[in-house]
């Protein structure tokens, strides 16, 4: 039953030049692959009129030309790829990326916080969260801004109830379940933890952005030295 | 090439084009103009091409000196722009000399008015476009609006020997009584009939929380059937989100790429550019219509842009003849 893995999708219409594909309404690692499979298979098949694929954490946006080619066509050519599409156990192995992030301190302001609040200490908090891999959901809240899952139940912590005007970028920082990371400075109710020195997005590459859906990302802590050290490259190599 | 000397930024003036195409699923916004009508005209009565970057004024005009002889047009919300003190018309190709003023009077209807520069602006393209997304410091004159002393910078192309001017009966006539079209979804389950009843009944007013990236409305709220969360999916112009406080909020093309609100409906193609000469206090009323409904105004939009391309472009030729 290889077609059984997307009967769950709906094909929603979104405005007259966009459709939705949903596969569910949590985070999970099985809609969210189901998302990136579709996304792959409908890039690859070059149907005319699409315009645009946007993934998300569990549903396909498809942005098209209503001019070339209907609603109901589209979805009558996307069902149809929905079942050419093989086991989900055949995902492509993404790229592994690791973050370097100096945790703690003046970069992660809400380390101390989390580990309070449970009963851990910084230290403990830290190797919790590089000790395990993420998978990126999505991009999406600013250009660069990845989505990452899942956090540890032992320091999974709410937002801030005020979020801060301004968390520096480069901020990596938990929400619930998620973790991300901030490619720029922007308004925000993540707790910080820590701060990296890569820069997330680049309008001037293609791919603008240094993550994608589907990428694995590993976080590797650094000294404060290091942190300043590669900063200071990074500048260099930006002027060169 | 040098073409204007900004003496005056005025209230919000940034450079746009019809947006950057493609890069949604990198958290990157369309941006761009946000009445493509008004910029798309304005360009084609300077005969460029219809993306080409303009200038986007919000509610008041900058001042711009002439640094060159050069040709412009002026469209969107009536504002009564003058060279050099004297009034002159919108929607209709004006010639420049070196030295002259441009400057604007108090914005009649509408919000944002678009200046069409021959040839183009030419700012560098970022990703595509020169759309300036101020949020993300990108496009336009480095991620900004314009500030005075600004230079505005154009391409060497030869001016046109012939005047345009846009049909009285195509110019759009802005109210602050705005009727959008929506197609109902993605997320219109999640509301109760009697939710969706108020939606589609109401007036809804712009409160002052309206900008590039979308405006929040003020009006009867709207009741969720449960939650009014969802785990986070992408969003475009024009979709209208509603948050457990029932007001809805419209998305623009500022907006960040993805959000957590259901989305009730989504305002047609063909009403975007109404939509985005809306200001604080203006109303909106939304009113549902078919998919097919949909495409045929879609279709009549373009005709018209089209229309009027293919008359200038008849006009350019009789006059060379």
């Amino acid at each position: 039953m290889k077609t059984e893995q997307f009967a769950t999708a709906r094909h929603l219409p979104f405005g007259d030049n966009a459709l939705l594909i949903e596969f569910g309404d949590i985070i999970s690692l099985e809609v969210n692959r189901k998302v990136i499979a579709l996304s792959e298979a409908l890039t690859n098949a070059w149907i005319q009129g699409i315009e645009e694929l946007v993934p998300t954490y569990r549903s396909l946006l498809v942005r098209y030309d209503a001019l070339k080619i209907g609603y109901e066509q589209l979805v009558f050519r996307i069902k149809d790829i929905e079942k050419t599409l093989k086991e989900l156990g055949t995902e492509k192995v993404g790229r592994e990326i690791t973050i370097p992030v100096v945790y703690g301190g003046e970069y992660g302001p809400d380390l101390s916080y989390i580990a309070q609040c449970h009963g851990l200490t910084e230290e403990q908090v830290v190797k919790i969260h590089s000790g395990r891999k993420y998978r990126v959901y999505m991009l999406g809240f600013v250009a660069g801004f990845p989505y990452l899952g899942e956090v540890a139940d032992e320091i999974a912590t709410p937002r801030l109830e005020t979020p801060r005007l301004k968390v520096p970028a480069g901020s990596v920082g938990i929400a619930e379940k998620q973790t991300g990371i901030y490619p720029c400075e922007a308004p925000g109710g993540w707790r910080i933890i820590g701060r990296t020195p890569l820069k997330l997005f680049n309008p001037l590459q293609q791919p603008p952005t240094l993550l994608k859906p589907g990428d694995t990302v590993k976080f590797k802590p650094i000294s404060k030295g290091a942190y300043t050290l590669f900063s200071e490259e990074r500048q260099r190599n930006e002027r060169l | 090439m040098n073409v204007f000397n900004v003496l005056k930024p005025g209230f919000f003036t940034t450079v746009q084009d019809l947006g950057r195409q493609g890069y949604l699923k990198y958290g990157v916004p369309i941006s761009g103009a946000m009445d493509t009508f008004s910029l798309t005209a304005a360009n084609l009565l300077v005969a460029n091409n219809p993306d080409n970057a303009c200038l986007e004024i919000t509610l008041i005009g900058p001042e711009l000196q002439a640094l060159t002889k050069t040709q412009i047009a002026i469209t969107g919300g009536a504002i009564s722009p003058k060279i050099n003190g004297q009034n002159v018309p919108m929607w209709k190709t004006l010639n420049i000399q070196e030295g002259d003023i441009i400057s604007f009077g108090k914005m009649e209807s509408g919000c944002r008015v678009y200046l069409s520069i021959r040839g183009g602006i030419n700012t560098p393209l970022v990703l595509g476009s020169r759309s300036t997304y101020v949020r993300g410091g990108i496009g336009g004159i480095n991620g900004r609006q314009l500030k005075t002393g600004d230079i505005i910078e154009g391409s060497k192309t030869p001016l046109l020997k012939v005047e345009y001017k846009m049909p009285e009966e195509l110019v759009p006539q802005f109210t602050n009584h705005i009727k959008a079209h929506v197609i109902m979804g993605p997320q219109d389950d999640m509301f109760t009939e009697e939710g969706i009843n108020t939606f589609l009944s109401s007036h809804y007013k712009v409160t002052s929380e309206a900008d590039r990236m979308g405006y929040r409305l003020e009006g009867p709220p709207i009741e969720h059937k449960a939650k009014a969360e969802i785990v986070s999916d992408a969003l475009l112009p024009g979709a209208i989100q509603v948050p457990k406080n029932g007001k809805p909020i419209v998305i623009m093309r500022d907006a960040q790429t993805t959000g957590g609100y259901p989305k009730i409906a989504v305002t047609i193609t063909s009403d975007l550019s109404m939509l985005g000469q809306a200001k604080p206090n203006d109303a909106i009323e939304f009113s549902k219509i078919t998919m097919t409904e949909a495409r045929e105004k879609l279709r009549k939009y373009y005709k018209v842009l089209k229309n009027s391309s293919n008359m200038f472009a008849r006009s350019q030729w009789q006059n060379k003849v």
